[in-house]
């Protein structure tokens, strides 16, 4: 129940924050000031934007099927947010830690497409269930490029556990149970002979232990800005066609809850990628010599500094991907229906099954 | 006392299902069916089974019933509505099917089975899930039937690009 209430606060500031961070950037990119009155450098602004929402009237269309509709935004925040549950924050702080962590997200996020389905019919209205249609079509498609790039990195890592997948990627590794005797080498090839298990840091991270990762990291990255309906692939609610897609007769609390539910989305999926390609918790610095800076900026596991420093770690990174996912949608225009389809079925599925393979010989060097 | 819930939920969205006569509902309440079963899975130690049913039935099946029923529901400009028919047959089937089913139930003694007498709380021992187990047992002991599945959704795969091709060219 703690962790329930405190992944929600901690997830309700990202948002704020991330929702200010939208508009700054978008207003930096186009070379304009953004929100500049409420607050110092209108720092306020999306609290107050949270506070109008919420006093608005809910409106519910006559004409909608009133219990889907009310439905939807509940049922769709839902299973974004139970996706929450199997994050590891820090080396010791993880809602639910369940072995089967990587596969129950997978699942979870696919209840979030019945909600849309929902949404779109209960509307009752002709653009909502285009762009309901269309979401969803997108995003069925794209859960096989990012399962596949997920697959490869749970192929390197012999495990579907967040927490032991954290733990593998960093000089903490033999501090895990069960991989007590456990030993990275560079780039994961045993033959080059460089043991980084205790130099930790960068070098272990996913991406370095196996750099085929790194392809697979990208392709997860595009397909998630897909899942989370971001441009350059927000055709869904593709403001020019279909008004706003799915949401498009929503309003006040309900309308806040879809657009929490999309930006915690975009929230998990980065989450997701930093854990399994970019290092989970882990810190960036290595041991170099004397200077054992990866034990100096991770903290002792179980007490208050590696709580500290894990929680900084993972939430640096996963801002870092966000402001990526901001400045893409500022920098590219959507795609087409027919050219969004001919990426994910004929240029990134078919990487992906490579990857796949490849990771699995790499599994082979490493051991 | 969790079993109750899943159970009673379960049955009463199964028979919300069968009852209703709006498709869409009907899809609906097979969501909530779908989702007891899988918290009765969980409570069976078997987390992999449950997952594994919100990822087919839910991801997958579920979502192509409800695209199927939302693109050809309003056929004519009236909707769709389920219609009773071959009730006597139904009714005679499924009676059928109960009388069966409780007659081996009652039949079993379920309690004297042997696997049920060692009463251990830890059912998955030292693993933290039932994935390893099922990994090694379907590349060993069940590998045919497990290929025979593999060659057979890759037939399905092929016969549906089959049909979806565009056929004018040819």
């Amino acid at each position: 129940m703690l962790a329930f209430v405190l992944t929600l606060v901690l997830l309700l500031s990202i948002v704020i924050v991330l929702a200010y961070a939208e508009r700054k950037v978008a207003a930096f990119m186009q070379d304009r000031m953004g929100p500049t009155e409420a607050g110092p450098h209108g720092s306020l602004q999306a609290v107050l934007d949270v506070l109008k929402l919420l006093q608005k009237e809910d409106i519910v269309p006559a004409a909608a099927d009133k219990k889907l509709f009310k439905l939807a935004p509940i049922l769709i925040f839902a299973a974004v947010f139970a996706g929450f549950a199997v994050i590891p924050f820090t080396p010791d702080l993880v809602p639910a830690g369940i072995g089967i962590g990587v596969f129950y997200l997978l699942a979870i996020i696919s209840l979030d497409v019945v909600g849309l389905l929902m949404a779109g019919w209960g509307s009752n209205n002709k653009y909502a269930m285009l762009g309901a249609m269309r979401s969803v079509a997108q995003i069925v498609s794209y859960e096989i490029p990012a399962g596949l790039a997920i697959l490869a990195a749970v192929m390197v890592c012999q495990s579907l556990d967040f927490q032991e997948i954290s733990y593998q990627q960093g000089a903490l590794i033999n501090q895990f149970p069960g991989l007590e005797h456990e030993i990275n080498w560079l780039f994961g090839i045993e033959a080059l002979g460089i043991n980084t298990t205790t130099i930790g840091g960068i070098t272990t991270w996913n991406i370095f232990r196996a750099p085929i990762l790194m392809v697979a990291f990208v392709i997860y990255f595009i397909a998630s800005l897909a899942e989370s309906n971001r441009a350059p692939f927000d055709i869904p609610e593709a403001e020019s066609e279909l008004v706003a897609g799915f949401h498009v007769e929503y309003s006040g609390f309900r309308f806040a809850m879809l657009f929490l539910a999309e930006y915690s989305m975009m929230v998990l999926v980065s989450l997701v990628a930093v854990i399994l390609f970019l290092g989970s918790w882990n810190t960036p610095l290595p041991n170099i010599g004397p200077f054992s800076l990866a034990y100096w900026t991770t903290g002792t596991v179980g007490e208050l500094s590696s709580i500290l420093w894990g929680g900084f770690w993972l939430l640096s990174k996963t801002f870092v991907l966000l402001f990526l996912q901001l400045q893409i949608r500022w920098t590219y225009p959507r795609l087409r229906v027919d050219q969004l389809m001919h990426l994910c079925w004929k240029v990134l599925t078919p990487i992906a099954l490579g990857v796949v393979l490849i990771a699995g010989i790499w599994r082979l060097l490493m051991i | 006392m969790l079993f109750y819930i899943f159970a009673a939920l379960a049955i009463v969205s199964g028979a919300y299902m069968v009852l209703t006569r709006n498709l869409l509902y009907a899809g609906f309440s097979l969501l909530i069916t779908l989702l007891s079963v899988a918290g009765i899975y969980v409570l069976l130690f078997a987390d992999f089974i449950a997952v594994t049913q919100l990822m087919v039935y839910v991801g997958g099946v579920l979502v192509l019933i409800l695209f199927g029923i939302m693109l050809s529901c309003r056929v004519h400009d009236k909707s769709v509505l389920s219609e009773n028919v071959n009730t006597v047959w139904g009714a005679l089937v499924a009676g059928l099917i109960v009388v069966g089913l409780s007659y081996s139930i009652l039949k079993a003694n379920i309690s004297s089975l042997p696997w049920l007498q060692p009463t251990e709380i830890t059912v998955l021992g030292d693993q933290k899930s039932t994935v390893q187990t099922i990994g090694i047992k379907l590349m060993t002991d069940f590998v045919l039937p497990f290929e025979i599945a593999s060659l057979l959704l890759l037939i399905a795969l092929m016969g549906a690009a089959y049909i979806a091709t565009d056929r004018q060219k040819v």
